[in-house]
């Protein structure tokens, strides 16, 4: 059942994906990365991380995506005739490097067993909390200034003058 | 879960490879640019996420919330440089921006 499911959602990622990195407007590309985040979030659910999703939908659908339809709607870019469409010509070293990354994913896969799956039922809010706070305390304060770096970033570059 | 570790990972490659084909087919849009970055560092995520399943330890998921700080920094620091080039130029072609070449 789980295993239907994540091919399911898998499917769903990928065709959301591609629709998205081929679409003839950004704002249609945006909506199909938000359908592509959230498959993405219910397979992260799957494998255990229930935090990780909620995050995933909070912050990726819910934030990052509207900051970029925001920034899209502000500027006007959504024209279709302001968004010059690649050419097939523009679209064939993409398409070299997929095929190279996926390849040698697929050799790496076909030449070695999968391992079983050791019994693991999901790693809760608490665990992580711990693990975060405790161990990783110092990244947490690293992050925080990391943070307030792009604000003032951003301020200074988005000024009036 | 009963899904073997190389089929995430493989889902994972296939993802980012698609976000470097955004990225590499899109070079002349800063917006779609950005979008492929996106893509790629999910892609990562899933990778850290699924190697927190198959060992069982919250590291993965961790990382994978730092990443998700790291994305949130980053992608403001560049929208507000979109909208300061927009407002220089009018445009978010990157062929308009060639006066620093050499």
């Amino acid at each position: 059942m789980e295993a239907i499911l994540f091919y399911l959602l898998a499917a769903v990622t990928l065709i959301g994906t591609l629709c998205a990195i081929t679409a003839r407007q950004a704002v249609r590309a945006i909506v199909y990365l938000v359908t592509s985040f959230f498959a993405l979030a219910l397979i992260f659910y799957l494998l255990g991380a229930p935090l990780v999703a909620a995050f995933e939908v909070i912050i990726y659908a819910g934030a990052i995506m509207v900051l970029f339809l925001f920034v899209i709607m502000m500027l006007e870019l959504a024209h279709p005739e302001k968004l010059a469409k690649p050419r097939l010509s523009e679209w064939w070293p993409a398409l070299i490097l997929m095929l190279v990354v996926i390849g040698s994913v697929a050799v790496l896969a076909a030449a070695r067993q999968p391992a079983p799956p050791a019994a693991f039922h999901g790693i809760t809010v608490r665990e992580f909390s711990v693990t975060l706070f405790k161990r990783y305390g110092v990244a947490v304060e690293v992050i925080s200034m990391q943070l307030l770096f792009a604000l003032v970033g951003a301020l200074y570059l988005g000024r009036r003058r | 879960m009963t899904v073997p570790l190389y089929h995430v990972l493989i889902l994972a490659a296939t993802l980012f490879s698609l976000g470097l084909a955004c990225v590499v087919a899109w070079r002349a849009n800063v917006i779609m640019m950005l979008i492929g970055i996106e893509i790629m560092l999910n892609a990562v995520m899933l990778t850290f996420v699924g190697g927190s399943a198959q060992w069982g330890i919250a590291d993965g998921q961790l990382f994978a919330l730092m990443l998700m700080a790291l994305t949130s920094a980053e992608v403001s620091l560049a929208l507000a440089m979109v909208v300061y080039l927009h407002r220089r130029k009018r445009s978010v072609n990157t062929d308009d921006f060639d006066s620093m070449n050499g």
